[in-house]
C-alpha cells in the first residue's frame, strides 16, 4: 500500500498537468470548520475537494485512506511567520524598506518548513521582520516540502506589505552608542516616518495618474521612474495590496487607524495587537482584522500589559481575529494555541480551530481556497491521531492540494535509510 | 619602476629576435573546433595561426618545433578570474562609492549607488607584473576572462592574453560583462539579501529609465533639462552580459528568474550543486560557470563536528556537475575561483573527470567553451587558421599527475615552464637562442 502511495505521490511529483488522481480518506472525523463536525469521508479529485459526507460511496479506481479513529481538519494557516527566508529577515539599513520583497529571497529548503508541516501547517504568510517603519513586501507560501520557491508560493495570493509600530522600529534607530543611527527613535518620529513615506507615495502616484492620463489622451510623454519603494506603497493607496501592521500597544494602534483614513487606505490586519483588547470598539468599527498569540508576553515592556483573553474578547466584538505563531517552533503547535481560547474566553471548538484556519484564510484574502472542507476548496487538510484539541493530538498526515507532503509513518521509518546513507559518505570521506 | 623598464627593454630584444613563423611538426593535435590530428603540423605567423593539418608544408622561414611526443592544445581560458587584477578589486573587498579615499560612507537606499563600480573596466586595471600570471601559464593558461570582483556591481571583465608587450596589446576584448556578486554593503543600504535583490532590480530599471531620458535628450535638447550623468548606470549599460552568483539549487532558480525579469543575458557562476538542477538550467538557456574550487570540509573543522547529510551529499557530488551538464547539453566552463597553482588547478579538473566528465569535454570547458561563451570564438578557443595563437603543449594527455605543460604560444610567441612548478617560472618571452 505504501509503495502504491509513493508510485502514486511520485507520479503526481512529475506530471503534475496530469494530476488526476481521486482520494477518498475514509471513516474520519471531520472537523469542516465551517458546517461543523462529522463522521464520514472526503472525496478529492485533481487536488480538490469534491465532496464531504458522512455518506459518500468511493468512486471506481479512487485511492482510499481509511482515517478510522482519526480527525480531520483543514490545514493550518499561520498569519504571521519569518520562516524559509534567506539572510537577513529585516532590511535594517533603512526606515522605509518597501522595496525589498520577501518573495525573493524564500529558501524552500528551510528545514522549518517541513517541521511547520508535520505541526499541521499548510499556509503561511511569510512577513519581513519589524526592525523599519515601513517594511518589506510579504508573500504567502504553501508548504510544499520538496517544490522550488516559485512553486511554493500560493497562486493568486494577494499581496501583502509590513508596517511596524513601537519599540522595534524605534530602538533600530536608537543613537546611543552607535555610529549613523538612523531616524527613528521615538513613537512619534516612527508616525512621521510612515507618514512621509505615504506623503511620497501620494506624489508618486498623482505622478503615474498623470502620465496614464496623457497617454489615455494619445499623447506621446515619457513614463516617470519606476520606483520600488513607493510602488508597493502606491499599491496600498489603490487598494491592490495588503496593509499589515506590527504593533503592541493601544495608543500607537489608534495613531495608525487614524493615520490610514486620513491616507485613504485600509489596513488588513493588526499583528501582535496584545492590547487591542483595550480599543476593541475602534478596531471593529474600522473593519480591521487583528492576528494575535494566545499567552505569549512581557519579552519586552510593550508587550507587559497582554492578557490571555485577547483573541476571544477581539472576537467577541465581531472582530475577525486569529492566532498566529512568529516563530518556528511555536508554528509547530498553533493547534494547541487554539485551544486556550477555549479556557480563556469560552469559545466553542470551532471558533477556536477557526483562529488558526478560516480566519487567518479570511485576513489573507483567500479563504475560497482554503480555511475549511468545503466542495471547491484545495485539498489542504491535516489527519491528528487525536481531537486536534487536545495536547496528545500527533500530526499523522499532511495533505496539501491532494498530495500527501508529511506522512508520519514514511518520516519515522525513512529515518535509518538516511542514517545509513549519511554514514557511508562521511566514510567515503575519511577514507579519502 | 626600474624593474619594470628593464622588463620593457627585455622585451623589445626579444621581439627583435622572435622568428616571425613557428612550425610545430608532428604532434598530437587537438583542435577542440574539430577532429583531433595524430602527428600533425601547426603553423603560427604574425601571432595568428596560419594553418593546422596532417600533411601541410612547413614555410622555409619557420623556426620548427619537433613535435613528437607532445600534444598540442588550444590555450586554455580561465573563464572568471581575478589574475592580474590588483588586490583591491579582489573578491571579499567592500567597494563602492569613495572607495579610493576611505570607507564609504553608508548608503541610503539604491539612489546612493551603494557597492557599485560598474564603470570599472579590468582591462584598465591590469597589472602584467602580477606573479600569478605566470603560474597560470604554466598551469598551460594563455587567457583569462578577468574581473573586478568587489561589491555588488563591481565592474566590467575584459578577455585578457596571460602576457603580451604592454597590458593594452593583452586585450582581446575590454568589456566582456558586469560581474555581480550578492555582499551586503558595510553599514548602510542594502545590509541583506532581499535589499541586494531590490537594488539590482532597481539599478536596472533606473538604467532602462535614464536611456529613455539621454534619447529625448539628444533628440531636443531644448525641451527638456538634461538628465544628470550617472556613471554607476553607464557601466550597466555598456555591458552586454551580466555574472550573477548561483551555487546552490536555490540560487540557481532564483538568478535563473532574476536574470529573466531583468531580460539581460547572464552568465551564472558557482555551480557546487549544477548537478541538481541541469533541468532549470537546461531550460533557462543560460550558460554557466563551474567554480574549480570543490567544496571541502574545511581542514581545521572540529572533528566532532557532523556534517548535515545534505552538506555530506553537495560535496560528494558537486564534482559530477559538469558531467551532468555535458550530458544535458548546458553550456558551461570551468573557471579558476581563486586557484592559482598548476598543481590545483589540474587535480581540480581531474576530479571532474573522475566524476565522469570525458577528457575532451574538460578540455572544451577551458578552451572553445568559455570562447563561445563570451563571444570570441571567433579568435581563440580553437586551433583553426585565421585565429590568435595561443597553445599550450604538453607531453601526455592535460590534466594527468605525470602531464607536463612544456611550453605555452600566447599571440605566437613561446613561453617556457619553469622545471619546477614551485621553482617560479622565467619572465619574459624565450629568445631563439634561449629556446636551443
Amino acid at each position: 500500500m505504501r509503495t502504491v502511495a509513493r508510485v502514486c505521490g511520485w507520479l503526481c511529483a512529475c506530471l503534475p498537468a496530469l494530476n488526476a488522481e481521486v482520494i477518498v480518506i475514509r471513516d474520519a472525523n471531520i472537523l469542516t470548520i465551517s458546517h461543523g463536525a462529522m463522521k464520514g469521508a472526503i472525496l478529492i479529485r485533481d487536488g480538490k475537494i469534491e465532496a464531504v459526507g458522512a455518506n459518500l460511496t468511493p468512486p471506481a479506481g479512487a485511492r482510499i485512506i481509511d482515517a478510522a479513529g482519526q480527525y480531520v481538519m483543514p490545514g493550518i494557516v499561520d498569519g504571521h511567520s519569518h520562516i524559509a527566508i534567506e539572510g537577513n529577515v529585516n532590511e535594517p539599513s533603512v526606515s522605509v524598506s518597501s522595496m525589498v520583497d520577501v518573495r525573493d529571497v524564500i529558501n524552500p529548503e528551510d528545514i522549518d518548513i517541513y517541521r511547520a508541516l508535520a505541526g499541521g501547517v499548510t499556509t503561511a504568510n511569510i512577513l519581513h521582520g519589524s526592525s523599519n517603519a515601513v517594511g518589506g513586501q510579504t508573500v504567502v507560501l504553501k508548504m510544499r516540502w520538496g517544490k522550488s520557491a516559485s512553486e511554493m508560493i500560493f497562486e493568486g495570493a494577494p499581496p501583502g506589505l509590513k508596517l511596524a509600530l513601537g519599540e522595534n522600529p524605534k530602538r533600530a534607530g536608537n543613537p546611543s552608542g552607535r555610529e549613523n543611527a538612523r531616524y527613528p527613535a521615538t513613537r512619534m518620529g516612527v508616525e512621521d516616518t510612515i507618514r512621509q513615506a505615504f506623503l511620497e507615495a501620494k506624489a508618486y502616484k498623482a505622478e503615474w495618474d498623470n502620465y496614464q492620463a496623457h497617454i489615455g489622451r494619445g499623447e506621446h510623454t515619457l513614463a516617470p521612474r519606476k520606483d520600488l519603494k513607493l510602488e508597493p506603497l502606491k499599491e496600498v493607496l489603490e487598494g491592490k495590496r495588503f496593509v499589515h501592521v506590527h504593533c503592541y500597544r493601544a495608543d500607537e494602534i489608534l495613531m495608525v487607524l487614524r493615520l490610514a483614513d486620513e491616507y485613504g487606505f485600509q489596513i488588513r490586519t493588526l499583528q501582535h495587537a496584545l492590547e487591542g483588547y483595550k480599543v476593541a470598539k475602534e478596531i471593529a468599527a474600522h473593519g480591521v482584522s487583528v492576528s494575535t498569540f494566545s499567552d505569549w508576553w512581557s519579552y519586552k515592556v510593550e508587550a507587559f500589559d497582554a492578557i490571555p483573553y485577547n483573541a476571544a474578547a477581539l472576537h467577541k466584538k465581531g472582530i475577525l481575529v486569529s492566532l498566529s505563531s512568529d516563530d518556528a517552533e511555536l508554528m509547530r503547535h498553533l493547534n494547541t494555541e487554539a485551544a486556550k481560547t477555549i479556557k480563556y474566553g469560552g469559545l466553542s471548538e470551532t471558533e477556536a480551530l477557526a483562529m488558526v484556519t478560516l480566519n487567518p484564510a479570511r485576513q489573507l484574502g483567500i479563504e475560497n481556497r482554503v480555511g475549511s472542507i468545503d466542495p471547491g476548496k484545495d485539498a489542504d487538510l491535516v489527519m491528528y491521531d487525536r481531537h486536534p484539541l487536545s495536547n496528545y493530538a500527533k500530526v499523522q498526515k499532511v495533505f496539501i492540494d491532494g498530495q500527501v507532503y508529511f506522512d508520519r509513518d514514511s518520516e519515522l521509518s525513512g529515518r535509518a535509510g538516511k542514517q545509513g546513507r549519511k554514514q557511508t559518505l562521511l566514510d567515503k570521506e575519511r577514507a579519502n | 619602476m626600474r624593474f619594470s623598464a628593464v622588463l620593457a627593454l627585455f622585451s623589445c630584444i626579444a621581439w627583435a629576435q622572435n622568428p616571425q613563423a613557428v612550425a610545430i611538426q608532428g604532434a598530437d593535435i587537438v583542435t577542440v573546433s574539430g577532429p583531433a590530428i595524430a602527428k600533425g603540423t601547426v603553423v603560427l605567423r604574425d601571432g595568428l595561426i596560419e594553418g593546422v593539418g596532417a600533411n601541410i608544408s612547413i614555410p622555409s622561414d619557420a623556426w620548427v618545433i619537433k613535435g613528437e611526443g607532445l600534444t598540442v592544445y588550444p590555450g586554455l581560458i580561465d573563464a572568471a578570474s581575478n589574475w592580474g587584477m590588483p588586490a583591491s578589486l579582489a573578491p571579499g573587498n567592500a567597494g563602492g562609492r569613495g572607495s579610493q579615499n576611505g570607507p564609504p560612507p553608508p548608503a541610503r537606499g539604491p539612489e546612493d549607488r551603494p557597492a557599485t563600480t560598474s564603470w570599472i573596466k579590468a582591462a584598465d586595471e591590469l597589472r602584467p607584473g602580477d606573479p600569478r600570471l605566470e603560474r597560470a601559464r604554466s598551469a598551460g593558461f594563455t587567457t583569462a576572462v578577468i574581473f573586478p570582483m568587489r561589491g555588488i556591481f563591481c565592474g566590467q571583465g575584459s578577455v585578457v592574453n596571460l602576457a603580451g608587450d604592454r597590458p593594452p596589446s593583452m586585450v582581446l576584448e575590454p568589456s566582456a560583462g558586469q560581474f555581480v556578486t550578492l555582499s551586503a554593503a558595510p553599514g548602510g543600504f542594502p545590509a541583506a539579501l532581499m535589499g541586494v535583490i531590490a537594488y539590482i532590480r532597481q539599478i536596472y530599471l533606473d538604467a532602462r529609465y535614464y536611456s529613455a531620458l539621454k534619447q529625448a535628450y539628444a533628440l531636443d535638447p531644448r525641451s527638456m533639462r538634461r538628465p544628470d550623468y550617472d556613471r554607476a548606470l553607464e557601466g550597466v549599460l555598456e555591458s552586454r552580459r551580466i555574472l550573477l552568483p548561483a551555487n546552490r539549487t536555490v540560487e540557481i532558480d532564483r538568478m535563473v528568474r532574476l536574470a529573466a525579469e531583468l531580460v539581460q543575458p547572464a552568465i551564472l557562476y558557482g555551480m557546487q550543486e549544477g548537478y541538481r538542477a541541469a533541468e532549470v538550467l537546461k531550460k533557462s538557456g543560460t550558460p554557466v560557470l563551474v567554480s574549480l574550487k570543490w567544496p571541502q570540509r574545511l581542514p581545521d573543522s572540529n572533528p566532532s563536528d557532523i556534517d548535515s547529510l545534505r552538506t555530506l551529499e553537495v560535496r560528494d557530488r558537486a564534482p559530477s556537475t559538469p558531467a551532468e551538464f555535458a550530458k544535458a547539453g548546458i553550456p558551461f566552463a570551468f573557471y579558476s575561483d581563486g586557484l592559482d597553482q598548476p598543481r590545483d588547478l589540474h587535480k581540480a579538473v581531474k576530479k571532474a573527470i573522475d566524476a565522469g566528465l570525458s577528457r575532451q569535454d574538460a578540455v572544451r570547458a577551458l578552451t572553445l567553451s568559455p570562447a563561445e561563451i563570451y563571444g570570441v570564438a571567433d579568435r581563440v578557443g580553437s586551433i583553426e587558421k585565421g585565429k590568435i595563437a595561443n597553445l599550450v603543449v604538453t607531453r601526455g594527455e592535460l590534466f594527468d599527475d605525470s602531464t607536463k605543460v612544456e611550453m605555452v604560444f600566447i599571440d605566437g610567441r613561446r613561453y617556457l615552464m619553469a622545471p619546477e612548478q614551485s621553482v617560479p617560472a622565467r619572465q619574459g618571452p624565450v629568445t631563439k637562442e634561449q629556446a636551443r
